[in-house]
């Protein structure tokens, strides 16, 4: 049970990190978007393994169904492939050089501070995180933020439709 | 103890996928390249929250919870960016951040 387990873990943290490295090093931006997608199955893979399943169904409804897919339309109606380099290539590439500078640094940073000492054994808890536990979370602690995140979306889908049709017969 | 059980490889990975989206996100030139650059930042958090809530806090709905938020609001964020980068393209045939320099001084 264990060595098999163990394995699909490390499938899943492997999907992650190659999703991750497709979707920041790729030229083409539909690349990009399926290693999104790929990162996001392999972190729903990576909550489960964290007792969460409600928040793996989660992800891949949102990010792949939604999130993902919608990137996918806005890529069919704009040009976005990275564009050849039209300052010198010199000043770009020092540009690449000074983000993996960045990236290295932060990457580095972090995992000497998450790394570095031992982490203490997970406490006793006394409840798992289950569906109705979200839920009760949701409609008494939380009830506030909850019904501003509704707000919020309700607000940003008609904010993305004014935005989006303002111009539309100009073109 | 096997390797699930332990939070080091959790945060190991969101500290990877942080560092890709950072690193993405000044590599890109295209308003989408970027976006998606942030999507892996977002991811980054929330891994972070629902490993350190796994390991660390006795409660265990509060980082689900968190990362329920956290989703909803990058599903806003995306909503609002993609239309922002349709409505850019429309007016510049162009989505390269570089060209979006109509109000430099």
């Amino acid at each position: 049970m264990t060595p098999i387990a163990e394995g699909i873990f490390v499938l899943c943290a492997a999907m992650t990190a190659a999703g991750a490295l497709i979707a920041a090093l790729s030229r083409r931006v539909i690349r990009s978007v399926c290693g999104l997608a790929l990162c996001c199955l392999g972190l729903a893979g990576l909550y489960y393994f964290l007792r969460s399943p409600f928040l793996a169904l989660m992800e891949v409804l949102i990010y792949v169904g939604a999130v993902c897919v919608t990137i996918a339309f806005a890529i069919m109606l704009a040009e976005p492939d990275e564009p050849e380099a039209r300052t010198a290539r010199q000043v770009s590439r020092r540009w690449g050089a000074l983000a993996l500078v960045v990236g290295a640094a932060l990457l580095a940073g972090l995992l000497s501070l998450s790394l570095g000492h031992p982490w203490p054994a997970p406490a006793p808890r006394p409840s798992e995180g289950s569906v109705a536990a979200i839920g009760l979370a949701l409609l008494t602690t939380y009830s506030v933020p909850f019904e501003l995140i509704s707000l919020v979306l309700l607000v940003a889908i008609l904010g993305a439709l004014g935005i989006a049709r303002t111009g539309r017969h100009a073109a | 103890m096997s390797l699930y059980d332990r939070p080091e490889p959790y945060l190991a990975l969101a500290a990877f996928l942080f560092a890709a989206g950072v690193y993405g996100l000044l590599r890109r030139r295209t308003l989408i390249g970027m976006l998606i650059a942030g999507e892996l930042i977002f991811s980054a958090a929330s891994l972070n929250f629902v490993a350190l809530n796994r390991f660390a806090a006795p409660e265990p709905a509060q980082g689900q919870v968190f990362v329920l938020f956290i989703m909803g609001l990058a599903a806003a964020e995306v909503a609002i960016a993609l239309s922002v980068v349709i409505a850019v393209y429309r007016n510049y045939r162009s989505i390269e951040a570089d060209e979006l320099a109509e109000l430099r001084g």
